[in-house]
């Protein structure tokens, strides 16, 4: 295993996207949580709005860089007929997955809390003057606040989670481009069609059991009874979500000729 | 050829089928002879028809009431028609009279007043068919916030005195029938009358309601209906109120179209000096939002077009990057060596293909999405055969330059994941961002889905804007900030940008 890391590792440190997916998750995810949490406004006593989720905004750009790098790692190796030598020096094709998947996921943690660290405190810094102030029952945005740093902390494990999902999922279709297809139409499918059902037991349950509408449960800071889905039962529904990817890549990836 | 850039080596000769005729024809075949595409080409209708249907049959609307037996039933919503075919909504107070034939009501408004008074707030002298939802209508009304309007038959306006209303400076309002004309007049002394409008009700009956009116539109912000907790009702005071050619003179007070939900307080006091009518509700057209409207847009049918979105998406990039990872352009480029007409034969194949797809999926998904929806209870908006036409084939359109989009992105990046997320995060997420997240203010939403490509969905707007209804008109509730064409031509720009920014490439680089 200590090998099959080490290679992984190499393959991607010298992949030339790498760097530059790792800094546009980090970024993309600042800017765009930057431009909402600017342009929001709270104009009265509890209204609604959760400044932990303003904040983080961005994570639903930065997921689709994450899904990108993570499709790219497996999809990459079929691309480039790499796969066959990479197998031929590690015949055990479960390992090769699961290193793959470890080097995948620490690179994506490091950059979630790139990521999310300056959302947070961006969102501390301009949020009081926008209308979340003790007076409409926001108190300021700090980690060292509970639920907020679970929010902070949460979201970092969310990016990891999409990245494991995405690399189930390239390693169970083969293809880069198809593998990030299926994964922004998983995430964002279930979101999508509950805005459009009119039922509201039907629009729970989808929101419930979506991988991105349950794993974004984990940065509710209010209101969390109203919730479709508590925040650590939706990462776990995400987490679900990304073993079952995982599985059947493992599987294909075990099953198939490469 | 450009000095100083290496080219490799590029055939002078004419090859002998080089029209584009031919071009189209290769590209044809390299489509239809790759399985995994033909899959994908299918699934773009399937999936936007599946998901449609799964949508319009999981909208449940209508509420439980007990049925003859005892035994609870479930009730369909309802939404009153206007006579100009449209949805509208139609509650408020009513203090009338029967009128038969021509006949005049005059009042005199001395006062609005309301816990919350909302811009549109209205009360003043009406004349309606009858007492039902929907029916013809015209009335003279004094507003919260924008002075004497003469308003008809739901979707008119027109403005007559400005200023507020009170007891030092009264507002007399009156209507004249006159067959099927109505005439409204506004004066500050009972005196001197200007006329404001003169209204065709065509079809008014001989006899009518005529008589006084009051109701309020719920605040257009969450915020203010927080505050408020109930329905925000307003109260005109009224006197000196007339007919002229009733029957009976006996007022009676009907609250029209009471919903038992909306509650509120509604009614009217007869005192010495004259009247105070309480309503809660509107005289508008619906437009889709806010605490009145129970209408759907035709456009919830077309809710699956965002998988058939994403599969059209990945099939155009993949049309393009299969070839560079095949190294197959290597021999495209050399058997025809104009690249940009490689690169238009390519677009227009993957275009058609989509649009065909596109259109099969949208002209199935809006029929079987209405039924399904009516079967569940809900009230369609009825819309023109041409709006409907323009969803529809605006719709198969917009895919059709999402594909375009994602095959010009596919030669930009030469790898698929790459166009693909691109042309993903482009078209859906500012959608998704401006639609489903009522946090973003309006501004910010309108801007997202102004700049984006997101902004061509705005061909399934059905539901038209009202100035003198006041509503937030939010993206989430299915108002875009550009008309139809407008949203659909920045969608065009973006795929105009991006295929130009391909051909420059296509030509500049190695293949």
């Amino acid at each position: 295993m200590r090998e099959a890391l080490h290679a992984e590792w190499t393959k991607a440190r010298t992949a030339p996207g790498t760097i530059w997916l790792l800094f546009g998750t980090a970024g993309l995810t600042v800017a765009l949580g930057g431009l909402v949490t600017a342009s929001i406004r709270c104009g009265y006593a509890g209204c609604g709005q959760d400044p932990a989720k303003v904040s983080l905004t961005g994570i639903y750009l930065g997921q689709a860089v994450v899904g990108v790098l993570a499709v790219l790692a497996m999809g990459e190796e079929y691309s480039s007929g790499m796969i066959r030598v990479t197998l031929s020096a590690m015949p055990r094709r479960e390992t090769v997955l699961a290193a793959k998947a470890v080097i995948l996921g620490g690179m994506v943690l490091a950059a979630g809390v790139v990521a999310v660290l300056p959302s947070v405190l961006m969102g501390g810094l301009l949020l009081p003057g926008e209308g979340f102030t003790a007076g409409n029952g926001y108190p300021s945005l700090s980690l060292a606040d509970g639920p907020v740093l679970r929010a902070a902390a949460g979201s970092v494990l969310y990016l990891g989670l999409i990245a494991l999902l995405s690399l189930g999922v390239a390693s169970a279709v083969r293809d880069s481009a198809v593998a990030i297809g299926i994964v922004l139409a998983l995430l964002f499918l279930f979101p999508v069609l509950a805005h459009f059902a009119g039922d509201a037991a039907v629009q729970r349950h989808l929101e419930q059991i979506g991988p991105m509408t349950a794993g974004m449960a984990i940065q509710d800071t209010i209101d969390l009874a109203s919730q479709p889905i508590g925040p650590w039962a939706g990462l776990g529904v995400l987490a679900a979500w990304a073993t079952g990817a995982l599985l059947a890549g493992g599987m294909v990836l075990r099953l198939r000729d490469a | 050829m450009n000095a100083g850039i290496i080219t490799p080596y590029r055939p002078r000769v004419r090859p002998g089928h080089s029209g584009f005729a031919q071009l189209l024809h290769s590209e044809w075949t390299k489509l239809r002879t790759v399985r995994g595409w033909i899959i994908g080409l299918l699934l773009v209708p399937v999936m936007t028809v599946g998901f449609g249907a799964f949508i319009s049959s999981s909208s449940e609307c209508g509420s439980m009431a007990p049925g003859p037996a005892g035994q609870l039933v479930s009730v369909p919503c309802t939404a009153p028609v206007g006579p100009g075919g449209g949805l509208v909504e139609d509650q408020f107070y009513f203090v009338h009279q029967p009128v038969a034939g021509n006949g005049t009501i005059t009042a005199r408004v001395t006062a609005l007043t309301s816990s919350s008074l909302q811009p549109w707030a209205k009360a003043g002298v009406i004349i309606k068919a009858n007492t039902a939802q929907g029916s013809a209508y015209a009335a003279m009304m004094v507003t919260g916030a924008h002075g004497v309007r003469m308003q008809w038959n739901y979707t008119q306006d027109t403005p007559g005195m400005t200023g507020p209303v009170s007891a030092a400076s009264p507002r007399w309002l009156r209507l004249v029938r006159s067959g099927d004309t109505v005439t409204g007049y506004d004066s500050a002394d009972g005196l001197r009358w200007n006329r404001v409008g003169t209204v065709t009700l065509a079809g008014l009956p001989t006899t009518v309601q005529a008589g006084m009116f009051a109701t309020s539109p719920q605040p257009s912000s969450g915020a203010q209906r927080q505050e408020a907790g109930h329905a925000i009702a307003v109260t005109g005071t009224l006197d000196h109120a007339g007919v002229a050619g009733a029957a009976a003179g006996r007022w009676e007070g009907t609250s029209v179209g009471a919903r038992p939900i909306a509650g509120g307080p509604a009614g009217f006091q007869q005192t010495a000096s004259g009247f105070a009518v309480t309503g809660n509700g509107d005289i508008a057209p619906d437009v889709g939002s806010g605490a009145g409207s129970t209408g759907t847009p035709v456009s919830h049918t077309l809710a699956g077009l965002f998988l058939g979105l994403i599969v059209a998406i990945v099939i155009g990039a993949m049309f393009v990057t299969a070839e560079y990872r095949r190294g197959m352009i290597r021999t495209t480029l050399t058997a025809s060596p104009g690249r940009g007409r490689v690169l238009a034969a390519k677009a227009t194949v993957a275009g058609a293909v989509t649009f065909a797809g596109a259109l099969i999926g949208c002209a199935i998904s809006v029929p079987l999405g209405e039924r399904l929806l009516r079967d569940h209870g809900n009230v369609i908006e009825p819309v023109s055969a041409l709006t409907a036409v323009r969803v529809v084939a605006g719709t198969a359109l917009v895919f059709t330059a999402a594909a375009v989009l994602a095959v010009a992105l596919g030669v930009i990046f030469r790898r698929g994941a790459a166009a693909v997320t691109t042309a993903i995060v482009v078209i859906v997420i500012p959608w998704f961002l401006a639609v489903s997240s009522p946090a973003l203010s309006t501004t910010a939403a309108d801007w997202l889905l102004r700049v984006f490509p997101s902004a061509a969905l705005a061909v399934q707007q059905t539901f038209p804007r009202y100035p003198q209804v006041n509503s937030p008109y939010h993206p989430f509730d299915g108002f875009y900030p550009l008309s139809a064409w407008a949203g659909f031509a920045v969608l065009l720009a973006w795929t105009g940008a991006a295929l130009w920014l391909a051909v420059f490439l296509l030509r500049r680089r190695d293949a």
